[in-house]
């Protein structure tokens, strides 16, 4: 009682704060005057708020200047992008574009278009992704916040993300596959990027007619090597791996006592070819009749080896590892689990693989030393592949039943794994039982919190490191239904935030942040504290695609235009507020080579560059060099100017491009 | 050998105190050597160190900019990135005002070969007593407060002449920055301030003004023939 009513004060002391910022706000702008109007109990009480509400605000209310603890990088969904998120406050602090141009950042717009090119898939330009599983580099098994690695489920592309300026450095297009739902995750030093396929189909792009499924389609698993010293995925350096024609889903590596192993689960082991409008089952019943699929197990560290030694195919420039020579090398081995899982996750120490049968109330938790031992025993039978199975009894540890539709699977700092209920719509909390965790509670359900609605994937902050921080859970929610405004039918996902810091059947819902930039799957939370950023480049004449100064960047007084031929080089500099040159008089049919270098130094004194109809606009943040070509096809009269607003003399920062017809 | 030269040099102005004469009258004899030497190290040190500051805080400047200006240059706080000087420049062009570094171009391109010869002057007043020999020592007494009026002429001389063509002429009227203390330029507060090596100068002219008193006062009293050599 007695904490309950300090904790009481304490929201009432937040409340207080916010009705002061309120009233500073509104009343006297910009002034320090001090609060009026009702106090805050009268204004808790119009609102019809409760004392939890109270403590909610107290333990997300983020008064100005004051930063959030932990950041959450979310996947964009179909937006290709990836959202960062201040955690408690729910704010939303960056976008980052990654799949898909995006015109604020520059990217795809005269800039970084080399960058996005990396993931054409061979003339064709893909200028969309669905960004799904966001993935943040680990030293030791923990986030290290140096990068970020998503795959586009749509194209088969695996992004890098530099978090020393959030941006976009490089994106792979995988040469064997259309798509891929299993990735990105990272060994436990970011040795590699995982990526699980999803649809089978017949590698590199061939064609084969789906009455061929089991002969010609196939399922897939890359690994793409990571080199932290580029900060570019190596393709000469990655290999992946044949596999059924399963539609292989998630995957996650192990870690400590597991490490040097990967987990992936799958579903439509029943090779379900669908074909509703033939009068076939559809997918949905025939990728369901079984009542189990296989978990598969494979060892990396056994893979590696096998690749290095040359016992692979290639296949569009891509060093594939056969199924037959993974299967005598002893690469891979499946065990069977609850039917349709959508989540396959390793437990903090490594030691336990946790899966949901999404038509499965239950969690079932399957033992890493068992699974070892039932490897050295030797399994019994085989799949018509010919990949060993592991018997379901000889490696499951536990099943808990936590409700229904489970997917998910996060874990705390106490011992307790949460995992996400679809149709039941909630969070369940149960306590792992294992020594290490909470072995006094057994393997048991603690208890459920309803979220709103339709929960997809769960995150705790550092929810699947080696040490989780715990305290924070988000729920992704894919429906919001009636929680936001009724902007039309188009309604945003809902974000929900859960105080998880209390044990037991204690939780509490603090906050609801809509969504209104696609559907993000998955989402990573670092400690604040562990990301290290650049407030502005590092030097003047940053290029930020080699993270080094461009040899071609401008300095002042070196400013000009020259010409070759046909061909026009504009070296340009951009300081508070002109660009420098004004006029660049060009003829109609010149090749333009257009680099500009922004000379400030000053944190967020970003400029922007625009060339009307010619599709051109950049963003300069301090110190950056950007260089863009065209052909001057149309001849006239083109302002550019500055699209960021930088300063007082904003709107006088522009200059002419003139044209001239030929 | 040096030593005794020097020690004759000096006992050609300051005779040797007779025996019958206190200790501290000794004392006070050597005293002005002491001090002066003191002085043209601390004149020398503080070549290194800035003489004076100003900051200038804005809404849009959380962390404030500053510059600090040393007799022969000037820098900005030690930001690895940002160059306040050139913040400062570029903010200042709005209003008019010329690039810092076109400031006291000549007194800083001799400040510190100036400074050596101030020091050196000390040196051989501590050890050259002749009867107008406290005269060397005057240059470097002055120095702290010549380098104040010179700050105040350049402070005055770019507030005074802006380019009135510049975007804020109209806003921002030619000013005079207060040399120390808070001045307002636009939405800029500014704090000027003096700084450590100012500080050293002025203890070092405190230095010397006690040598160059107590050597008057000798003079004045009982070395009759001093005045007739």
């Amino acid at each position: 009682m007695k904490t309950h009513v300090s904790r009481f004060s304490l929201a009432l002391t937040v409340i207080a704060v916010i009705v002061t910022a309120f009233f500073t706000s509104t009343l006297r702008p910009g002034s320090g005057a001090t609060a009026q109007g009702p106090d805050w109990q009268t204004i808790a009480q119009q609102r019809g708020l409760t004392e939890e509400d109270l403590r909610a605000a107290a333990m997300t209310y983020t008064p100005s200047g004051m930063l959030d603890e932990f950041i959450l990088f979310a996947s964009g969904g179909q937006s290709g992008q990836v959202l960062v998120i201040g955690v408690p406050s729910m704010r939303l602090l960056r976008t980052i574009a990654v799949f898909t141009p995006e015109p604020w950042q520059g990217y795809g717009y005269g800039a970084m278009e080399e960058v996005l090119a990396g993931g054409n898939i061979g003339d064709q330009q893909a200028l969309w992704g669905d960004s799904h599983h966001p993935a943040l580099s680990e030293t030791g098994g923990l986030y290290d916040g140096q990068w970020l690695f998503i795959n586009d489920k749509a194209n088969g592309r695996i992004a890098v993300i530099d978090l020393r300026d959030f941006e976009t450095k490089q994106i792979v297009k995988n040469p064997l596959f259309l798509n891929d739902h299993g990735g990105a995750f990272v060994t436990p030093n970011t040795e590699y990027v995982i990526e699980g396929g999803q649809y089978a189909m017949p590698l590199g792009g061939a064609y084969a007619p789906i009455s061929d499924y089991e002969s010609a389609y196939r399922g897939l698993v890359t690994f793409w090597a990571f080199d932290r010293q580029t900060g570019r995925i190596d393709p000469s350096r990655s290999f992946a791996l044949e596999l059924p024609p399963y539609w292989q889903d998630l995957c996650d590596a192990g870690k400590l006592v597991s490490e040097g192993w990967i987990f992936c689960n799958s579903f439509n082991t029943e090779l379900a070819t669908g074909g509703i409008e033939k009068g076939n089952p559809p997918f949905e019943a025939g990728a369901s009749r079984g009542t189990t699929d296989f978990l598969h197990i494979i060892n990396l560290k056994a893979a590696e080896q096998v690749f290095q030694s040359g016992q692979t195919v290639e296949i569009n420039g891509m060093q594939v590892i056969p199924l037959d020579v993974a299967v005598q090398n002893n690469l891979l081995y499946f065990t069977p689990e609850p039917r349709s899982p959508h989540g396959v996750d390793v437990a903090p120490q490594g030691d336990f693989i946790v899966i949901s049968g999404k038509l499965d109330p239950h969690v079932s938790i399957y033992s890493w030393a068992r699974i070892q031992a039932a490897i050295a025993a030797g399994p019994a039978e085989t799949d018509a592949y010919g990949v060993p199975i592991l018997a379901l009894e000889d490696v499951l540890e536990a099943q808990v039943e936590v409700g229904l539709g489970p997917l998910h699977t996060q874990f705390d700092d106490q011992g307790y794994a949460y995992t996400s209920l679809f149709l039941d719509t909630a969070v369940a909390r149960w306590s792992m039982g294992a020594e290490g965790y909470r072995p006094q509670d057994g393997w048991t359900l603690q208890g459920t919190i309803p979220v709103q609605y339709n929960i997809g994937h769960l995150v705790v902050a550092g929810g699947d490191t080696i040490a989780p921080d715990g305290r924070y859970l988000v729920a992704l929610n894919k429906w919001s239904v009636d929680r936001f405004n009724n902007l039309g039918p188009l309604l945003p996902q809902n974000f929900q935030l859960i105080d998880i810091s209390q044990p037991g059947s204690q939780m509490q819902l603090l906050y609801d942040m809509p969504i209104t930039a696609a559907e993000p799957h998955y989402s990573q939370i670092i400690r604040a504290d562990r990301l290290n950023a650049w407030e502005v480049y590092p030097e003047v004449g940053w290029d930020p695609i080699t993270q080094s100064v461009d040899p071609n960047a401008v300095a002042p007084g070196t400013e000009g235009i020259t010409r070759d031929g046909n061909h026009v080089t504009v070296r340009m500099t951009a300081v508070r507020s002109h660009f420098n040159p004004e006029h660049v008089e060009i003829q109609a049919g010149d090749h333009v080579t257009w680099t500009i270098t922004s000379l400030e130094r000053a944190r967020d004194a970003t400029h922007g560059f625009a060339i009307p109809y010619y599709g051109i606009n950049l963003s300069l943040e301090p110190g950056e060099t950007v260089t863009f070509e065209f052909e001057a096809t149309q001849p006239g009269v083109f302002s550019y100017y500055c699209t960021e607003f930088c300063s007082a003399l904003h709107l006088e920062m522009a200059g002419y491009m003139l044209v001239q017809p030929q | 050998m040096a030593a005794n030269y020097i020690e004759s040099m000096a006992n050609r102005t300051v005779e040797r105190p007779a025996s019958g004469e206190s200790r501290a009258r000794q004392l006070a004899a050597r005293l002005p050597s002491l001090t002066y030497v003191l002085a043209a190290g601390l004149l020398l040190a503080s070549i290194a160190l800035p003489y004076w500051n100003m900051t200038l805080l804005a809404p849009q400047y959380p962390g404030g900019l500053y510059v600090r200006v040393f007799v022969n240059r000037m820098t900005g706080d030690d930001d690895p990135v940002l160059d306040e000087v050139r913040e400062i420049d570029n903010l200042n062009h709005y209003i008019g005002m010329r690039p810092l570094a076109e400031a006291a171009q000549f007194e800083r391109s001799i400040a510190v070969p100036a400074l050596l010869l101030l020091a050196g002057l000390l040196v051989v007043a501590a050890f050259w007593r002749r009867r107008w020999g406290w005269l060397l020592v005057v240059p470097p007494l002055l120095f702290p407060i010549v380098f104040l009026a010179d700050m105040a002429y350049w402070l005055n001389n770019f507030g005074q002449n802006l380019d009135p063509y510049a975007p804020f002429s109209s806003a921002i009227q030619p000013f005079t920055p207060p040399i120390l203390g808070e001045g307002l330029v636009g939405q800029f507060r500014t704090i000027a301030a003096l700084d450590t090596g100012w500080f050293l100068a002025t203890a070092g002219s405190l230095l010397i003004l006690a040598g160059l008193v107590t050597t008057l006062v000798q003079a004045r009293r009982g070395h009759p023939g001093r005045g007739a050599a």
